[in-house]
């Protein structure tokens, strides 16, 4: 790394530490929760691109891996006296009520629950392939949500958990995105990161390099349902109540929403990306209400503001499939050039 | 010393027979060509030594051992690698990441040493690095490292495939087709590189080609098949005046 791209990366990094502090302090609880959401989305998002970006996997199973990461962060974080309050309809299996753990070995068990769940499932549905492949993974989603809707005595059925202490604090959130960013750099510039990429862009040659697709594959997809499970836990645990019928398909779609707009392939893509989505979303709300044009007057529809993304989407997907980023990362160099009006520098052009 | 060893392998798709009753010897350092008119079943013998298919009937052996029922990646892991007829790179990757690619298989740094980069996994990046490095030296692409391999032109991508493949530290090499689509000068250019890196790298090749030139300039045996039968087996010379081999390539004279 050169010196001044070392420099700009530590004083950005500090930048981002002191915002953090005084949006800590001294903004309000509705834009510190839309800040946390964006770096949550990040998490998800990243571990999504793993799997679908990176390696090449169409996998739609986000939402499951989600809920269970969730789930166990609620239950193990949940005070005694509140999982009594919770569980009226049936009490709460014997050895979870009395368990309580603090945030972060919670959070780690969230991934690992997850990662678990990831390799059970990725085991045997990753020999399909394509749009078969999405199938399984969708369907065990939906087997995710119908049993948490059913264990009543563990997550309470669809009565949901409520009260589940708001530990996700912007320290939290962007600690783990930030964890989660070096993570998936230092990932996919190693060998193992090259052998994902090469599975991506064709499954034969890489099998003829002597690359293990099936091992490489698990490998993948359990790293993306760990993250995933851990996106989950901070979100369960910044909204205060969960239920399964949150885990839905819609959730994985907003996933992967952004990492199509952010590019399939691209960390820094679905970095932006989750933040311009989650953010967008959030000021997109005036869609939703009435709305007086002088000639006609929309009633307001709930969802209507995702009318907006869908058709977002559907663009990208049409004309402009690479996304923001494409495969492209964020670099010093780039960011100058964007900002100085520069055009880039020619292939093979001189530093 | 015999590398690679076939012992009448027969693939069947239903109820077409692709290839029978095959019997391949590939002795040490020899290279040896396979050739017959277009769908006589060349690739599909090639998919079947390299675990691509496992063959309906018949026995694999490299070096004595049975690798029949072996899947893909295990077989370029013992040492036999390929390149492809309708070339496949990873396109969107750089050329030097094709080649880095290749090393994978032999990487023993586990992931989170990987992740880590500890010692042991930045060693083995390091050699992975240099290796990938000299190979494209060797076959002239290093000045286009960073470049998309998609982006070279057609003779470039060609080399890079046989630079990939070597880049599996193999012992014997199949070439499918590598010659397709070039023209002389670029034919004659490659002939010569093939015999270049079977010498230095200590190879054993069997390739797939239609351009005679090339398998009658550098083959020491030939193959021939038509319609899934190994219709005649020699030298360069005994090929060329084997009456069922004219026959199959030009046709009967029905008339005559």
């Amino acid at each position: 790394m050169k010196k001044r791209d070392y420099y700009l990366t530590v004083i950005s990094l500090i930048l981002l530490v002191i915002f953090l502090y005084f949006a800590d302090r001294y903004m309000d609880a509705y834009i510190v929760r839309i800040l946390n959401l964006c770096a949550i989305y990040t998490v998800l998002g990243l571990s999504m691109n793993l799997i679908n970006g990176f390696t090449g996997l169409f996998s739609l199973g986000h939402a499951g891996f989600m809920a269970i990461g969730a789930y166990t962060t609620a239950i193990l974080t949940l005070s005694v006296n509140a999982k009594a309050q919770n569980f009226f309809l049936e009490p709460i299996a014997a050895p979870l009520a009395n368990v309580v753990l603090p945030f972060f070995p919670s959070l780690l068990l969230a991934g690992i629950l997850a990662a678990l769940a990831g390799f059970l499932i990725g085991a045997p549905a990753l020999r399909l392939k394509g749009d078969y492949l999405a199938i399984a993974t969708l369907g065990f989603a939906e087997i995710i949500r119908v049993i948490f809707t059913n264990t009543q005595n563990i997550t309470n059925g669809a009565l949901g958990l409520k009260g589940i202490p708001a530990y996700t604090n912007l320290w939290w959130s962007y600690g783990i995105a930030a964890f989660t960013v070096l993570f998936m750099v230092l990932l996919i510039n190693s060998s193992y990161g090259r052998a994902f990429k090469a599975i991506r862009e064709d499954e034969i040659a890489a099998e003829s390099m002597g690359i293990n697709l099936f091992k490489h594959k698990v490998m993948s997809f359990t790293i993306g349902a760990f993250f995933a499970g851990i996106g989950g836990g901070l979100l369960g645990n910044l909204l205060g109540t969960i239920d399964p019928a949150m885990f839905k398909f819609t959730l994985t779609f907003n996933i992967l929403l952004i990492i199509v707009l952010g590019g399939m392939g691209s960390i820094t893509g679905t970095v932006i990306s989750a933040f311009v989505v989650t953010i967008s979303q959030e000021a997109l709300r005036f869609l939703d209400q009435p709305m007086d044009l002088g000639f006609i007057v929309i009633p307001g529809v709930a969802g209507m503001r995702m009318v907006v993304f869908s058709i977002l989407l559907m663009l990208v997907v049409l004309f402009y499939r690479h996304g923001l980023m494409g495969t492209n990362e964020f670099s010093w160099d780039r960011l100058i050039n964007i900002l100085s009006f520069k055009k880039p520098l020619l292939k093979g052009g001189k530093k | 010393m015999e590398m690679l060893k076939t012992d009448g392998i027969t693939m069947q798709f239903g109820g077409l027979t692709a290839v029978k009753d095959f019997n391949l010897v590939l002795n040490k350092g020899e290279i040896v060509a396979l050739i017959g008119p277009n769908g006589a079943g060349k690739t599909t013998a090639f998919n079947m030594i390299t675990g691509v298919y496992i063959p309906t009937k018949g026995k694999i052996y490299y070096k004595g051992k049975d690798i029949t029922q072996m899947a893909p990646h295990n077989i370029t892991k013992l040492g036999i690698a390929r390149t492809f007829q309708n070339i496949r790179l990873f396109k969107d990757l750089s050329v030097l990441d094709n080649v880095l690619i290749a090393n994978h298989l032999h990487i023993k740094s586990n992931l989170f040493e990987a992740l880590l980069r500890l010692p042991k996994y930045k060693n083995e990046d390091k050699k992975m690095l240099k290796k990938s490095l000299d190979l494209l030296e060797i076959v002239g692409l290093l000045d286009v490292k960073n470049e998309k391999s998609s982006s070279l032109p057609y003779g470039m991508q060609r080399r890079l495939e046989i630079a990939r493949a070597l880049a599996t530290n193999p012992e014997v090499l199949l070439l499918d087709e590598p010659a397709a689509g070039m023209n002389p000068k670029e034919t004659e250019d490659l002939t010569k590189f093939i015999k270049q890196i079977r010498d230095d790298f200590d190879l054993t090749i069997f390739m797939i080609e239609h351009h005679m030139q090339v398998v009658m300039g550098i083959s020491e045996r030939i193959y021939v098949f038509d319609y899934g039968i190994t219709i005649a087996h020699g030298n360069p010379n005994e090929i060329q005046n084997n009456q069922r081999v004219i026959e199959a390539y030009l046709g009967v004279d029905d008339n005559a």
